[in-house]
C-alpha cells in the first residue's frame, strides 16, 4: 500500500468499464465507473437487461470487458480471485447436489490449503454455524430448503476467508421471510467479518435496505443513472429501518428514476 | 378387502401370476394338444434345466459369456467415459471427432463381424472387440451429451472456488454426468449381452449362445429352450444388479428429481 493511503482505502476500482456483445452489436453497459473502499456495502441496482449481473460477472473475472478495467488491490482482474468470492442466484446450481452440505464446503477449501483434513473440517462446520447450519453438515441439498441452500454458498464462499464478496441477486428466488432473515443474516456476518461486499438486485428496497451506497444503472445499455448514500445507521432493522423518513425520501428518488429507465429503455427497444 | 385390492392393482402380483398361468398354458398344451418335439413340455425343460446345471455344463457356457461381456462391456466403459468427457469438455475435439462419431453410430453392431473377422479371426479376442465395439457408442454419446448439459453456473462455481481442469472434472464434471453415463452404460448393458450371443451363435466352442444353438442343431430341444430360461434369467440379474449400484451411486439426483 502506498505512504498516505485514506483511511479508507480503495480496494475494487471499475474504470470506463464496457461489454459489447458481438451477436447483435449491442452493448450490455458502457462506460461504468466506480470505486469500492475496503469494509464497503455497495448495491448496484437497474432494471432488467441493465447488465448488472453481466458487470458482476466482469467484476469477478467470470468474463471479459470490451473496454475499461476493472482492478483489485491495484492488481487488473483477469480470472477469479482467491480473495474475491462469488454467490450466484442459482443455489441450486450452485450448490453442488451430489455433495453434502459439508462436502460442499470443504469444496472451497480443500485444494487451497495443506492443512490436515481435520483442520479444514472445523474451519467449514465453523463457518456452518456462522449462517446457523451446524446441524446439517451431512444433509444433501435437496434435503434442505431454497433459503438454507444459500447459507450453504453464503458459508462456502466465507470458509475462504475472501476480503470481497460479490453477490449476484442472492435472495431473488427465495420468499419474503426468508429473504429478510438472509438479508439480516449477511448484515451480521458483514459487520463481524469486516467484508467487502457488492451486491446486485433489481429490488431497491433489499438494496436500501442492506447497502450504505446504492448505485443505480440506466437500462440497456447500461451507464450510471444515479448513486445515491444510504445515511441510516447499523443494525439495521426490518420494520423500524423501512419505516424512516430518511428510508422513505431515497426509496421514492430511487423508485422515480428506476421508473424513468424502464420508460426509456422500453422506448429504445 | 382394500388390501387384496392394492395387493391386486399396485404390485407385481398379477404380473407373476400372470407368468405362471403362461407356463401352466405351455405345459398343458404341450401335453395333452401339441405333440411335437419341438414343444417340449416345461417340466422336461426343467428337467434338462437341472441336469445341465448338475453336470456344470450350463455353469461353464454360463462364466463364458459372462467373461467376454464383461470384459468387452468393462473396456466400453472406460473407453467410452474417458472419451466422452474430454469430448464434453474440450471443444475442439468435441468438433472434431463428433462427425466421424456420428457416422459410425448409425451401423449395427453385428456389421463389424466380417471386418472383425478379417482382423481379429474368429476367436475369443474376436467377440470380446464386437461386444466392446457396440456397447461403446452409448457409453460415448450419453457421456459427452451429458457433460455439454453441464449449467454454466456451475463452471463458474468451479472457477470461483479455483479449481484446476483436473479438480474440476473430478468433482464437478464426471458427478454432473453421472445420471447420463449411467443411462448410457444401463443400454450398452443390453446391447453387450446380445453381441456376446450373437457372437457365440456365429463363431464360438462356449457360451450360452453356443450352447442354445449347438442343443438346437443336435435336436436337445429341452436343451435349447434350458439354454434361453438362463439367457432371460442372466439378463433379469444383471439389470437388477445394475439398477441397484445405480440407486446407490446417484441417489442425489434419484431424490431430488423425485421431488419436483
Amino acid at each position: 500500500m502506498k505512504l498516505g493511503a485514506p483511511p479508507t482505502a480503495v480496494l475494487v476500482e471499475v474504470d470506463g468499464l464496457g461489454k459489447r456483445f458481438s451477436a447483435h452489436g449491442r452493448s450490455a453497459f458502457e462506460d461504468v465507473s466506480f470505486s469500492v473502499g475496503r469494509g464497503d456495502f455497495v448495491a448496484l441496482i437497474g432494471p432488467s437487461g441493465c447488465g448488472k449481473s453481466t458487470l458482476l460477472h466482469i467484476m469477478a473475472g467470470l468474463s471479459a470487458p470490451t473496454a475499461g478495467t476493472v482492478s483489485v488491490k491495484g492488481e487488473p482482474v483477469t480470472q477469479p480471485r482467491a480473495d474475491m468470492m462469488f454467490v450466484f442466484q442459482q443455489y441450486t446450481k450452485s450448490i453442488f447436489p451430489w455433495k453434502s452440505v459439508l462436502e460442499n464446503v470443504m469444496l472451497g477449501v480443500k485444494y487451497r490449503s495443506r492443512s490436515p483434513h481435520h483442520e479444514l473440517e472445523e474451519v467449514c462446520r465453523k463457518h456452518l454455524e456462522m449462517v446457523g447450519l451446524s446441524r446439517y453438515a451431512h444433509y444433501y441439498p435437496y434435503q434442505l430448503s431454497g433459503g438454507m441452500q444459500q447459507r450453504v454458498a453464503i458459508a462456502r464462499a466465507l470458509a475462504r476467508r475472501p476480503d470481497i464478496l460479490l453477490m449476484d441477486e442472492p435472495f431473488s428466488a427465495l420468499d419474503a421471510m426468508m429473504r429478510a432473515e438472509l438479508q439480516d443474516l449477511l448484515l451480521d456476518l458483514w459487520r463481524e467479518l469486516g467484508l467487502t461486499i457488492l451486491f446486485v438486485t433489481h429490488d431497491l428496497d433489499e438494496a436500501l435496505y442492506l447497502a450504505q451506497r446504492v448505485i443505480l444503472l440506466s437500462a440497456s445499455p447500461g451507464t450510471i443513472a444515479d448513486t445515491v448514500q444510504v445515511p441510516l445507521a447499523y443494525p439495521r432493522k426490518q420494520v423500524e429501518t423501512r419505516s424512516e423518513p430518511v428510508y422513505l425520501q431515497l426509496r421514492e428518488r430511487l423508485y422515480r428514476t428506476m421508473v424513468e429507465q424502464v420508460i426509456a429503455g422500453r422506448a429504445a427497444s | 378387502m382394500t388390501w387384496i385390492a392394492d395387493r391386486l392393482f399396485n404390485s407385481r402380483f398379477p404380473g407373476l401370476v400372470l407368468i405362471l398361468i403362461l407356463l401352466a398354458a405351455w405345459q398343458l398344451s404341450a401335453l395333452y394338444l401339441v405333440d411335437t418335439p419341438t414343444w417340449p413340455p416345461v417340466t422336461s425343460i426343467f428337467e434338462a434345466w437341472f441336469d445341465n446345471i448338475a453336470d456344470g455344463t450350463l455353469i461353464k457356457h454360463l462364466l463364458a459369456t459372462l467373461w467376454r461381456q464383461m470384459l468387452g462391456y468393462g473396456l466400453a466403459v472406460v473407453m467410452g467415459v474417458i472419451l466422452g468427457l474430454a469430448m464434453g469438455y474440450f471443444r475442439p475435439l468435441y468438433n472434431l471427432l463428433e462427425p466421424l462419431v456420428e457416422a459410425l453410430r448409425p451401423i449395427p453392431g453385428p456389421a463389424y463381424l466380417p471386418v472383425l473377422v478379417l482382423f481379429v479371426g474368429i476367436g475369443h479376442e474376436m467377440k470380446v472387440v464386437l461386444i466392446l465395439v457396440a456397447s461403446f457408442f452409448p457409453i460415448l454419446l450419453n457421456t459427452y451429451s451429458g457433460v455439454r448439459s453441464i449449467d454454466r453456473v456451475q463452471f463458474d462455481t468451479a472457477r470461483t472456488l479455483g479449481l484446476s481442469t483436473m479438480q474440476t472434472l473430478r468433482e464437478l464434471v464426471l458427478p454432473a454426468a453421472s445420471p447420463q453415463i449411467l443411462t448410457g452404460m444401463r443400454i450398452s448393458l443390453a446391447i453387450s449381452l446380445i453381441l456376446a450371443i450373437l457372437g457365440e451363435m456365429i463363431v464360438s466352442s462356449d457360451g450360452l449362445g453356443y450352447f442354445t444353438l449347438l442343443a438346437q442343431r443336435t435336436f436337445k430341444i429341452p436343451d435349447m429352450y434350458a439354454g434361453i430360461f438362463t439367457l432371460a434369467l442372466f439378463g433379469y440379474v444383471l439389470n437388477r444388479l445394475f439398477l441397484l449400484c445405480e440407486a446407490r451411486l446417484i441417489r442425489w439426483h434419484i431424490e431430488s428429481s423425485g421431488r419436483t
